[in-house]
């Protein structure tokens, strides 16, 4: 039954998007002035109705309707609710159908939020958003239906693969998605700006909020992510270059350069179509992102059931995006000649724009060197952190120190009456630096800088805080985002520099002592949970310096459906430090691998990260109330 | 100006586009057996002991050859030893084997007290040698016959059965 209101829902939502085009196209001839209230109402129907679709798929996996193949091959009865709903969107199928809600969703809320703006403009944004959507359902019906059903019907489902039976990773595809699918709002407005040749900063007026949203959910996505590789995957990083992070990675380096240059625009004019090509970049890279992974091509966690057949729809859909985007971008530019003046706070935001560039590019050639080496040369190889490391670290550093003295600089001509206090703000750097390296750990040549700079920041932003308390000319929302982001690399400098690492082959009743620390494997005990088995160590830390005890307890867990093997690190968390521990059983043998962490200041990187997104939160209330 | 940008963007995004429809009919999941019927391909390897080497010329036209992967770190390693040293008195074969991201003291020791089955032991500190033989855990074990073709490969401990199928191979001829 929910296999045909299913489909039935999918049918209703094509023939509305044809609807809102057909309709849309018939406002753009007509004489009125303003959009046909009936658009205003299909389009509303339709994102009801998507919604609708999409709960009806989660009605499906809560009741454990293995008639639906996709419940059936992702979901088993005994999993707990909460992971039944977030089975939903955990599988390919499910996730496609979240793309398709939030591009009916934004379109709807583009079409009603920017009433100001010129009829064209809005009808255009609206037709190419309903293209988007439809090349999607298109793809749903075709050859990622959720809703196909199986017969007979199998008494119980296959089970999700229990690494992603997480909270964090239930709430991670949605704000990554909303991150990357928002993006394709401003695609689709950057073609009808094209189209109707829009004012150019009416243009940024609209599409400047769209880029803060995108953002700051690519922004959060992403750290979820990370934070769920952190505890969940074991091997005690955050970021591990994985090219399907670094997928996420590319869109999110477009939107900081574009939220950046939108204002210039905004408020100068300037740049109209460099913001133009960053607005259909973002979306493109968005969607090659969704091929990589989607196709099978690259193999990592995220790797879905590879389906080369799914990689020539997208592949197909992408190209017929990069092709007509060239074409009409040269077919509509012209060449404007831009005087800015080298000392001003556009060259800084191009400045950014540059970085932001090189950095993308950076991890695009990353990314798809080893695609390229394997197709033609069927060679494998793979590109990961040291690469990065070598190129991207050097990089940040002089980066930082244009965040501190761009914002400070004035629109069309700035003159430096500042030295001072930037020689200053650099001495005080240096001396914590050098405090850090004399009371604690020397610092390898390469963290010094990192330190360094990002010190040089996050006072410098410190100051403008004060005095823009004092002078009354409060900017939190930049303030914040630049002073957490010179937190953030400056804790992960510190992380890096000061983290332990050691391994050892371990039996129950062994101690071992390394440096100032004894770990002591207690026991072993073995649980059975509702869905698994779970192996659980018990060893006790002592950190002989400190005399401080702690009791950590890494486990194994033995998942029945599908039958797989888990390891769950044990991380125990306070403000100065994490201590992480895994447990690995060696075969045969009554040994286990224990691996031992120390990381310092963890949980301030999280906490870095989620103040630089709440910038972007006040960014966008700051704007909401000028308007 | 833009006619050349427009050319270069062009090609560019066709380049990547035309390098992705390749991709997605290949098999990019990582499989080792594509090493079989290939030729062992290296100049040398050099042996746990400093300044010793073993030259590929010296093992061709003479035997068949193990090549196993190893450390003493590696549970699996210790329960397969006894194979190998089973293995040690066939008189067409010659066991090399290479002490993957080990520590020389370590290794000395594990071959002490289980015993040594190897003709040579090269090293291999950081696992790229061993990449080159398509290996990617240990144990693993490279079976190569007189003329240096790969016959078979063993992932994992080699149990019974393995050393049947090696007999086998090597009394065939």
């Amino acid at each position: 039954m929910l296999s045909n209101l299913g489909n039935f829902l999918l049918f209703l939502n094509i023939l509305l998007s044809f609807t809102v085009i057909y309709f849309s196209l018939a406002s753009l001839k007509s004489a009125e002035k303003i959009i046909f209230r009936k658009i205003y109402n299909i389009s509303l129907a339709q994102s009801t109705i998507v919604l609708v679709c999409f709960f009806t798929l989660i009605a499906a996996y809560i009741t454990s309707d293995f008639s639906l193949i996709n419940v059936y091959q992702n979901s088993h009865s005994t999993k707990p609710t909460f992971y039944k709903i977030s089975g939903t969107w955990g599988n390919h199928e499910g996730s496609l159908l979240l793309w398709v809600i939030i591009l009916t969703i934004f379109s709807f809320l583009f079409l009603i939020i920017n009433k100001n703006h010129s009829k064209n403009y809005r009808l255009y944004t609206l037709i190419v958003q309903n293209i988007l959507i439809l090349g999607f359902l298109f793809f749903i019906l075709i050859n990622s239906n959720p809703f196909l059903s199986i017969s007979p019907v199998p008494k119980e489902g296959l089970g999700l693969n229990p690494i992603l039976q997480d909270p964090a990773l239930a709430i991670h595809p949605p704000l990554l998605y909303l991150g990357f699918v928002g993006s394709s709002i401003y695609f689709s407005a950057a073609i009808a700006s094209l189209l109707t040749n829009y004012s150019e900063r009416a243009f940024a007026k609209s599409i400047k909020n769209w880029i803060l949203v995108s953002w700051i959910f690519q922004t959060l996505g992403i750290t979820v992510g990370s934070i769920w590789a952190y505890y969940e995957l074991g091997w005690g990083g955050f970021w591990f270059w994985d090219p399907v992070e670094n997928a996420s990675l590319l869109p999110w380096f477009a939107m900081t350069a574009l939220f950046h240059s939108v204002v210039v625009l905004e408020k100068r004019n300037l740049l109209y179509f460099w913001v133009i090509i960053l607005c259909l970049i973002t979306f493109t890279l968005s969607v090659t992102g969704t091929f990589l992974v989607r196709s099978g091509i690259l193999n990592s966690v995220h790797t879905f059931a590879s389906d080369p057949s799914r990689g020539l729809y997208i592949l197909a859909f992408l190209s017929i995006m990069i092709f007509s985007s060239i074409f009409l971008l040269f077919k509509k530019y012209y060449n404007k000649d831009y005087i800015i003046n080298s000392n001003s706070k556009e060259t800084f935001v191009l400045i950014n724009n540059w970085f932001m560039m090189f950095y993308l590019l950076t991890v695009l050639i990353g990314t798809l060197y080893p695609i390229f080496t394997d197709a033609i040369t069927n060679n494998k190889i793979s590109v990961g952190p040291p690469f990065y490391n070598a190129v991207i670290i050097p990089v940040v550093i002089v980066f930082l120190i244009f965040m501190a003295v761009g914002p400070n600089t004035k629109w069309i001509k700035n003159r430096f009456v500042d030295i001072k206090k930037y020689i200053l703000i650099f001495i005080s750097a240096l001396i914590i630096n050098f405090l850090i390296g004399y009371f604690f750990k020397s610092l390898t040549i390469l963290t010094n800088l990192i330190i360094i700079s990002s010190l040089f920041l996050i006072i410098s932003s410190t100051f403008d805080l004060i005095k823009s308390i004092t002078e009354d000319r409060i900017d939190f929302a930049r303030i914040v985002s630049h002073l957490s982001f010179g937190f953030l690399i400056f804790f992960i400098g510190l992380n890096h520099n000061f983290s332990i690492e050691k391994d050892f082959n371990m039996k129950v009743g062994e101690t071992k002592n390394f440096d100032n620390y004894k770990i002591e494997f207690k026991k072993l005990e073995l649980k059975n949970f509702k869905n698994y088995k779970s192996i659980v160590g018990d060893l006790k830390i002592s950190d002989n310096k400190f005399g401080e005890e702690r009791t950590l307890n890494p486990e194994i867990r033995i998942y029945d459906s599908p039958k797989t093997l888990t390891y769950e690190a044990a991380i125990k968390t306070n403000l100065i430090k994490d201590y992480y521990l895994t447990m690995s059983n060696i075969d045969r043998s009554e040994y286990y691998n224990i691996k031992f962490q120390k990381k310092p200041l963890m949980l301030w990187i999280w906490i870095s990260v989620f103040a630089l997104t709440f910038g972007g939160f006040l960014r966008i209330f700051k704007n909401a109330k000028n308007n | 100006m833009q006619k050349i940008i427009k050319i270069i963007t062009i090609s560019i995004s066709t380049a990547i586009i035309f390098v992705f429809y390749l991709s997605l009919n290949k098999d990019n999941n990582y499989n080792t057996e594509s090493q079989i019927g290939k030729k062992l391909n290296f100049d040398k390897i050099e042996s746990i002991d400093e300044d010793k080497y073993l030259y590929i010329k010296e093992l061709k036209g003479k035997n068949f050859v193990l090549i196993n992967f190893w450390a003493s770190w590696c549970g699996p390693c210790r329960s397969e030893h006894p194979m190998l040293m089973k293995l040690k008195s066939e008189k067409k074969l010659k066991l090399i084997g290479i002490n993957f991201k080990d520590k020389k003291s370590n290794a000395k020791i594990f071959l002490k007290e289980l015993g040594n089955p190897y003709y040579f032991i090269g090293k291999d500190e950081v696992g790229k040698l061993s990449i080159n033989f398509g290996v990617y855990g240990i144990p693993e074990s490279i079976l190569v016959d007189e003329q240096l073709t790969i016959l078979q490969k063993f992932i994992g401990p080699l149990d019974n059965q393995d050393l049947d199928d090696i007999l086998k191979k090597i009394n065939k001829v």
